[in-house]
């Protein structure tokens, strides 16, 4: 950037300034300059898309590759046979199956919990004025600061003093509790934003608060509740401290959810382990992932990004 | 209407509470109070012992390297994340140059985003078990695989002291790009292009651009994501667990609060002591957070 050149493009006063005024050479030399500049921006693009895209693919490819395999040939080369035995030994022998089913139950029943609880909370503390409301609200909202490693201990005693430790119930009372404060600091907002005249003829109709809540409230909040249902789902789905702290003991292993599964194959794989096998198990846990963005990518990055622009 | 109002409110918001008291409030409150004690858990009677648990930590080696594993990641996850992230996202939305004086994309900036932004979706221990093997230090790697295509000599990513966290980090800034690279572009989308434009004609660079005005406009954004990787700094725990060599090698080079605190919690039944490793954790963290807004804190541009 020297002066000549910002003298140059500054066009004489009264003039309008319009990008065709520059000379016919200037403007070519620039198209040439965007053309590389467009050219390199694709290259350091591209080599970011096969670093994401690059693990996942020989990921797949590993699974059809028996053991042998995978150590004597080349990490992207294709599996001499397109076998699905290794799935078999994922599904049955590593329990892939059961464990992404109780991640499912797991995540759907909690999720839900989060919502309704979440939003029921969110709805009152947005709307009404009462003795406390401030209160309860910093109590969710400073809920935001504590880190969760802090509270694993305690959280352990407590579940043992309830007989929940090792339960769907615990577990799933626990992810919901620790969703609240992100669910209700985002609904709050969500739900003060609604527009008050609706509200007041439902209630001149003669609503009562539950059914103004759930028949008028819910469905305007329609958009927000979209997006915080993904955030919760995917941040419940993805949760490995929680199931690992409070899913143990005796027989702990029929219930855990696929996070815990997964790592456990690969923790405990050791010597003889059938890396194949762990390959069928990582593409089961991937593959529905990559189906479920293909079909929602817009939503679920606007709903997991909804935490950063709040 | 004033009828069944404080029934509605308490009924709406006594289940909530509830749980929320119980398993939240509750927890974090008892972490304070058993980090004064030296309870392991057996007996019924709880002996305080004042802050003997907090000199016990200041005095233990394997704190102070979790340390420095923390602050090692509080460096570099934010700025390789970011930089990154902003470099991409740059290109994503002012890498196509203009077209009738309008900046634009590159083309196909959609199928980027969607790709970048995938690994967000990967639950970080699934992703610590896919570069477990990844690194693995035999040809089945996937990068000493390809090493050893070349004839390489195999590189021990995990058993290796220097090189260890350092990878544990590189899996992190992999899964974490993708997002900022998502809220950067809708943060650079929302900038008006009348300001790109103007600066344009008046004959900014690509480079001028960047650092003149797409980078204060963003400032507030960039904040944020400071905090956030911050903040994930200080928990790396599903990665150290699943990835590193025997849990926190080798020779502790890897190790994290998080893991102290749950190995002393499972493996040694010391809740006081892994309480007193929560509660500095929670005053890191808080002096982070509270530290990063104080000194990055500027007056936001208004448009």
């Amino acid at each position: 950037m020297t002066n000549l050149r910002t003298d140059v493009s500054t066009p004489p006063p009264g003039t309008v300034p319009y990008p065709g005024a520059r000379h016919s050479a200037a403007a070519a030399g620039d198209k040439r300059e965007i053309k590389i500049f467009s050219g390199f921006a694709h290259i350091a693009l591209a080599i970011w898309g096969l670093l994401v895209i690059a693990p996942l693919i020989w990921v797949v490819l590993a699974s059809f590759k028996s053991n042998t395999e995978i150590f004597t040939h080349a990490p992207f080369s294709l599996p001499s046979q397109l076998s699905f035995e290794t799935y078999k030994t994922a599904w049955t022998e590593a329990h892939i199956g059961r464990y992404f089913l109780n991640s499912v139950f797991v995540v759907a029943v909690s999720t839900t919990g989060t919502m309704v609880f979440g939003s029921m909370a969110a709805y009152v503390l947005a709307r009404y004025k009462f003795f406390g409301n401030r209160f309860i609200y910093y109590l969710f909202v400073s809920g935001l600061a504590f880190p969760v490693f802090m509270a694993i201990v305690p959280l352990f005693l407590i579940l043992q003093n309830l007989n929940l430790l090792n339960t769907y119930t615990g577990l799933i009372l626990v992810y919901i509790a620790y969703s609240l404060p992100f669910t209700v600091f985002f609904m709050t907002a969500f739900f003060k934003t609604l527009p008050n005249q609706i509200a007041e003829a439902a209630v001149v109709d003669g609503a009562s608060h539950t059914r103004l809540f759930f028949q008028v409230m819910l469905p305007m909040a329609k958009s927000g509740l979209v997006s915080i249902t993904i955030f919760n789902i995917v941040g419940q789905w993805n949760q490995y401290l929680l199931p690992v702290a409070i899913m143990q003991g005796a027989g702990a292993d029929e219930k855990w959810v696929l996070t815990q599964g997964i790592a456990n194959i690969s923790v405990s794989a050791g010597y003889q382990a059938n890396w194949a096998a762990l390959f069928a198990a990582l593409t089961l846990s991937i593959v529905p992932m990559i189906i479920v963005y293909a079909f929602f990518q817009r939503q679920i990055q606007s709903g997991l990004t909804a935490g950063a622009t709040k | 209407m004033k009828h069944g109002r404080y029934p509605f409110i308490i009924g709406f918001l006594i289940v909530p509470v509830a749980i929320y008291g119980t398993f939240v409030v509750a927890a974090y409150l008892q972490a304070f109070q058993l980090s004064f004690t030296n309870w392991r858990g057996f007996s019924p009677e709880v002996n305080y012992i004042g802050f003997d648990n907090f000199t016990k930590l200041f005095q233990d080696n394997t704190f102070w390297k979790a340390i420095q594993h923390h602050a090692l990641l509080l460096v570099f996850l934010p700025l390789l994340t970011i930089i990154l992230a902003l470099f991409f996202a740059f290109l994503l939305n002012v890498g196509g140059g203009s077209k009738g004086g309008r900046t634009r994309g590159v083309w196909g900036s959609k199928v980027y985003r969607v790709v970048f932004f995938f690994p967000q979706l990967l639950a970080l221990a699934l992703v610590a078990v896919i570069f477990s093997r990844v690194y693995s230090p035999d040809e089945s790697g996937l990068i000493n695989g390809l090493l050893n295509q070349v004839g390489g000599e195999p590189i021990l990513f995990l058993a290796d002291k220097n090189l260890a966290l350092w990878s544990i980090l590189a899996v992190l800034v992999w899964q974490a790009v993708g997002f900022y690279v998502v809220l950067f572009s809708a943060g650079m989308g929302s900038i008006p292009t009348e300001i790109y434009e103007a600066a344009a004609l008046d004959g900014a660079t690509r480079g001028t651009l960047f650092f003149k005005v797409t980078l204060p406009l963003l400032w507030n954004t960039l904040q944020v994501a400071w905090v956030y990787l911050g903040i994930a700094a200080f928990d790396a725990f599903a990665l150290v667990n699943v990835m590193s060599v025997d849990r926190g090698g080798p020779d502790g080079a890897t190790t994290v609060l998080g893991l102290e605190i749950f190995r002393n919690m499972q493996d040694y039944a010391q809740f006081g002591y892994a309480s007193a490793m929560g509660v500095v954790l929670f005053f890191l963290t808080l002096t982070f957070a509270a530290l990063t807004l104080r000194v990055t804190r500027r007056d936001a541009v208004e448009l």
